[in-house]
């Protein structure tokens, strides 16, 4: 499929700018008579509110205006719901709790904002909360699943009769039925935990209401700055033209940056209009981690039920996910697990429950990955229990039930977070496998190294699990493909960047088509001022759906290039192809007239045009997907263990990855990896961690770890296969989340063979040194 | 994160700057690198109304062989220095092996080695390496000096016996005895963070092979370093056997140390980690000091 430069390791367009230190981001931006905001937090998880006095915090000099719930009136009210409950879904049960701007009455979360200080400067906001006295009443926080849904426990919603926020259940097959035959079922209790995006940047909004303009401009790190903009019209009774938001270079997002019914997000734009100044509020990362969203907890009851041969029969897992003290985002994490739990295998027989619970936590909302590990986690560790105990290799019994490269497009009958039945569009699931062996090779460390290493007292151990990714999903993105007169490209789409290469691959796509270079391709993303349909950058989708409206807006341009080429030169439009910039008439390079003067010709100033004929070379157009399209991968990692101090080393890992098309390798080996590192984070390092009364332990980066370069595998396999998507005409797939997915679930294996003599099964992640040698110390030595 | 208001003095001599911690008394803070004192003040955990800061004043920087074989290290000298430094290399292989270990290369450019005995963390290596190594440390006030030894120095996490207006200026750490050898052992969840548990020893053995000295002391397991009296106790005077160690080590496991339970690691865990490392850091000081 590789073009001319479509499918070609092309150094990114921006990173010029970002590497001299020239890039704006948010916190560059300085407006005349610009004021600060602070939030300040709730201590408690669950309190009732008594009073909150903030007259002595308003007095300090350079402090503007300090506001609680009261002051906002009706402006503060739950919402809005940002993505619908799954009524798709029979039976199911979903309450919505969309988040409260402020707290009113109650807190639900530490860190859950009380008040909001406006001041000069952020030293002088913050210094004004020594001077706020909150009366609080604590209350019995809630933070254990199961226990939230026992008869007589707090409630954190006490207008529903439990903390269950949600309760859905999806079955294909039977699976009761499918285990009553089976040689075995094994059922196991597994902990799921997963941590925050944790971004290099935090959050962070500028707002700037034009008084006489009546224009509200706000920056925003957003990843979803249309839906941004629409939800604060909606919330001030403005029209969607008198907001733009813009999003500037973004240090990253990885899943909480969708959000845009956050406190800040609510709050702010109302009191720049009050004020008629411009705010800038900058999250700090104690912020970041009590009051942006992340993930948590799942418990599973799993059950695996097979044959003798170690062929799947069926799968039951009935789980708990925490959903934390609201749900904004619906249910598009759990339904994920529920999606991803089967994934790439034959599973004639599942059934699937969620029971998403309420707590006094902050919100969870999807991290990249954003459910998938915990569902893949679950399988391949239920595939492990049951290798073991058939006697069998953890890679023969994955061979064994690989769904087969014949069954594409497969319906799997569990309705995803789109609301639609999945279907597994394409792959080659048993190719991916048999290539991950191959490179890190798995036969030979098996028969001959292992053994060797294990005479020695090494303990290295080998890991191997499969995945698949649902990505590019709809609804639908949009794009707008414009020629100037100086002949080079502007493309304009709704999503926005934080870091993945957007202004690099979709530039790509363009030029290959127009026929340009890669850096004569001005790409815009995340201003609605310069376009805005769609919504916004997550489930991997960037590449898949935005950059197909890409490529489908700049066919249409180039289309229309040869049109007005060949009338321009006098010739008719067969006659006439795209050469290096210019329309050339074929087989005379002498004739031949630049983009960019066609573009000039194409806009007339006098004259008239031909009817239905639409000026300029430039065109729109918009893609979604009927279903998204999956991406898969098989990987395998060797791990070190130091079996007296439990410091583990991963020595290699290895990739074999399918997201269709390849536009940019080099691109997506750097998101390969990048997922890879959050995988091993979620593995090992990275745990966000509440008390028993809800407090957050882990409001740092010394608490809260985050993996390092040299926690990263010393060496790095990662290799493609390319089976093309047929849901979109360049057959694309996401992969922005892949390497997050399985890591997890591999390196549990692979500690596990490392520390074979202790026959571990570990049902937890992440771990850390000193709970894997608690496990030890309780397993039986053989 | 913002800091709140506070004053700043930048002096350029050492008289200047204890002039003005005489002044501020208990309001007052010495500023030396600044990789602890800033985050926790922009934490607000650490609230002082005024910072003298000390990297302007050169004579404060150095490393200096003293003529007993040791070194006079003075106290703004950056960690990354002692680091490089061919003397400490040569005087004290141990602080080769520590300095590594201490957070980051941006971080150690920047973090002194005074400041950082100064600091006393209980997580942090520099208080236990001085210990081990018998330092003697200068203490100046306005119109004042004395001599602290590091063993008397620290008192608690993060308190030391230094007076408010008093400032650590100087870290002399005496020769070590031919037939030394040392080694230090660390786990930590990654590279350049604070340990779990660490491990420095320092033993010397006479030309017989028997122990003429052992220090040892513990690190992130007690509310100060702690010097293992078992080490001395059962190692000097007899030839080290992996017996021995292994007695130390169950000794100190059990009974010096007092270890707590955070998110990172249970008090058991570290319990073992002091046996393990104990084992490691005395096997591995021996076989140097028999070389
Ligand atoms: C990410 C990170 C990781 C780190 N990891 C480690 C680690 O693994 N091990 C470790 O040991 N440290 C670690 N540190 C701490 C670092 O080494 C500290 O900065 C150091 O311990 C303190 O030295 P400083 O010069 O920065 O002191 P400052 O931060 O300037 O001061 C610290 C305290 O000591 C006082 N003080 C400093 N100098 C004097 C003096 N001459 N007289 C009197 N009082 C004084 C100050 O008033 C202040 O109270 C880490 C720091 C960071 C940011």
């Amino acid at each position: 499929m590789a073009g001319r430069v479509f499918g070609q390791s092309i150094p990114r367009n921006e990173d010029p700018y970002l590497l001299t230190g020239q890039a704006k981001f948010i916190d560059d931006i300085e407006l005349p008579g610009m004021l600060h905001a602070a939030f300040y937090r709730s201590d408690y998880a669950h309190a009732r509110i008594k009073k909150i006095d903030v007259s002595e915090a308003r007095k300090l000099p350079g402090v503007i205006a300090v506001y609680t719930a009261e002051d906002f009136g009706e402006f503060v009210r739950p919402g809005p719901l940002q993505v619908p409950p799954p009524t798709a879904i029979k039976g199911s049960i979903f309450h919505a709790r969309p988040l409260m701007p402020i707290a009113k009455d109650k807190v639900r979360y530490s860190g859950e904002p009380l008040a909001v200080i406006i001041a000069e400067n952020r030293y002088i906001a913050e210094d004004a909360m020594d001077y706020i006295v909150a009366e609080l009443e604590p209350l019995p926080a809630v933070t254990d699943l199961e226990k939230a849904l026992e008869p007589g426990a707090p409630l954190v919603h006490e207008d529903l009769e439990s903390n269950l926020a949600a309760l859905v259940k999806q079955e294909r097959g039977n699976y009761e039925e499918a285990a009553a035959k089976a040689d075995v079922v094994i059922k196991k209790k597994i902990y799921v935990d997963r941590g925050a995006g944790a971004a290099m940047e935090n959050r962070g909004l500028v707002v700037n209401w034009d008084d006489r303009a009546r224009e509200m401009t706000i920056w925003a790190t957003t990843q979803a700055p249309i839906p941004l903009r629409n939800s604060i019209a909606t919330r001030l009774g403005l029209f969607e033209e008198q907001v733009r938001v813009i999003t500037p270079f973004i240090g990253g997002g990885f899943g909480p940056k969708i959000m845009t019914s956050q406190p800040d997000d609510v709050l702010l734009p109302i009191i720049a209009m009050w004020l008629k100044r411009p705010i800038k509020w900058i999250e700090d990362r104690r912020e970041n981690f009590l009051a942006t969203t992340s993930e948590r907890d799942q418990i599973h009851y799993a059950e695996i039920a097979l044959t003798r041969d170690g062929i799947i029969l069926g799968v039951k897992d009935v789980f708990y996910h925490n959903t934390g003290a609201y749900d904004p985002y619906g249910m598009t994490v759990p339904l994920n697990t529920q999606t991803h739990t089967v994934s790439c295998y034959e599973v004639p027989n599942f059934y699937t429950e969620i029971r998403m619970v309420f707590t006094n936590e902050y919100v969870v909302t999807p991290v990249r990955g954003a459910g998938r590990p915990e569902g893949v986690f679950v399988m391949e560790r239920l595939l492990d229990y049951a290798a073991q105990e058939l006697g069998m290799d953890p890679a023969e019994i994955r061979r064994r039930n690989l769904l087969r490269k014949e069954r594409f497009p497969y319906p799997t009958g569990i309705i995803g977070q789109d609301f639609v039945e999945g279907v597994l569009d394409s792959g080659d699931y048993p190719e991916t496998l048999r290539r991950v062996m191959e490179v890190i090779e798995y036969e030979k460390f098996r028969k001959e190294i292992q053994p060797q290493l294990r005479a020695q007292g090494k303990h290295k151990g080998i890991g191997i699990v499969c995945f698949t990714e649902g990505t590019a999903v709809g609804p639908y993105e949009g794009a707008r493909v414009t020629v100037g007169a100086n002949g080079k490209v502007t493309v304009a789409t709704g999503i926005s960047t934080q870091g993945q290469g957007h202004f690099t691959v979709f530039a790509q796509i363009a030029a290959e088509q127009l026929g340009v270079d890669v850096k004569d391709v001005n790409v815009i993303t995340g201003d609605t001022g310069h376009f805005h349909w769609g919504a916004g950058t997550f489930a991997s989708r960037g590449m898949g759906v935005a950059g197909t409206a890409v490529y489908n807006a700049a066919v249409k341009v180039r289309q229309k290039a040869l049109q007005f080429g060949a009338r321009f030169l006098g010739v008719s439009e067969d006659e006439v192809e795209l050469c290096d910039g210019k329309v050339c008439v074929k087989g005379d390079p002498s004739r031949s007239m630049p983009l960019g003067e066609i573009a000039l010709k194409a806009n007339p100033t006098r004259g008239t045009i031909e009817p239905g004929v639409e000026p300029g070379l430039e065109a729109t157009a918009y893609f979604g997907p009927p279903y998204g399209a999956t991406g898969a991968g098989a990987v395998a990692m060797i791990v070190d263990v130091d079996p007296e101090t439990m410091a583990v080393n991963i020595e290699k890992f290895a990739i074999v990855h399918d997201c269709g098309t390849v536009v940019n390798p080099l691109l997506l080996e750097g998101q390969v990896m990048g997922g890879v590192h959050m995988g091993i984070g979620n593995a090992f390092y990275e745990k966000i961690k509440y008390d028993e009364n809800g407090q957050l332990l882990t409001a740092s980066l010394m608490d809260y770890l985050i993996p390092q370069a040299t926690d990263m595998p010393k060496e790095m396999i990662v290799e493609h296969l390319e089976t093309p998507s047929p849901l979109n005409p360049l057959g694309m797939k996401g992969v922005g989340e892949a390497g997050a997915i399985p890591t997890p679930a591999c390196f549990m294996q692979a500690l596990e063979d490392a520390l074979y003599e202790y026959r571990l099964q570990i049902d937890e992640t992440p771990l850390n040194p000193s709970r894997l040698w608690e496990l030890v110390q309780q397993a039986p030595k053989k | 994160m913002k800091p709140i208001p506070f004053e700043y003095f930048a002096p350029t001599s050492t008289e200047e700057a204890l002039e003005h911690l005489a002044n501020l008394g208990y309001n007052g803070k010495v500023l030396a690198g600044g990789q602890s004192l800033i985050p926790a003040m922009n934490f607000r955990m650490a609230r002082p109304g005024a910072l003298v800061d000390l990297n302007g004043i050169p004579e404060l920087a150095y490393i200096k062989p003293t003529a007993d074989g040791g070194l006079a290290i003075g106290t703004m000298t950056r960690d990354s220095k002692v680091e490089h430094s061919p003397e400490v290399a040569q005087r004290f292989p141990l602080l080769l092996e520590v300095m590594p270990n201490i957070a980051h290369p941006q971080i150690r450019n920047r973090g002194t080695f005074g400041g950082s005995i100064a600091h006393a963390d209980p997580a942090g290596q520099l208080p236990a390496i001085s210990i081990v190594l018998n330092a003697n440390l200068k203490v100046l006030k306005k119109g004042g000096e004395r001599w602290v030894k590091a063993e008397e120095f620290f008192l608690g996490p993060f308190m030391t016996v230094l007076e408010p207006e008093e400032m650590l200026a100087e870290v002399v750490l005496p020769g070590l005895p031919p037939h030394t050898g040392s080694s230090y052992q660390q786990v930590s969840r990654q590279k350049g963070g604070y340990s779990l548990a660490a491990v420095a020893s320092v033993v010397t053995l006479d030309t017989a092979g028997k122990c003429t000295s052992a220090r040892m002391v513990m690190i992130s397991v007690g509310d100060v370093p702690i010097l293992s009296e078992a080490a001395t106790r059962i190692l000097v005077g007899q030839k080290p056997t992996p017996e021995a160690i292994a007695e130390v080590a169950e000794i100190a496991a059990s009974k010096e140390i007092d270890p707590g339970t955070d998110i990172h690691a249970t008090a058991e865990y570290r319990r073992h980690l002091v046996r393990v490392l104990v084992r490691r850091s005395l096997s591995t000081a021996f076989e140097r000091a028999a070389k």
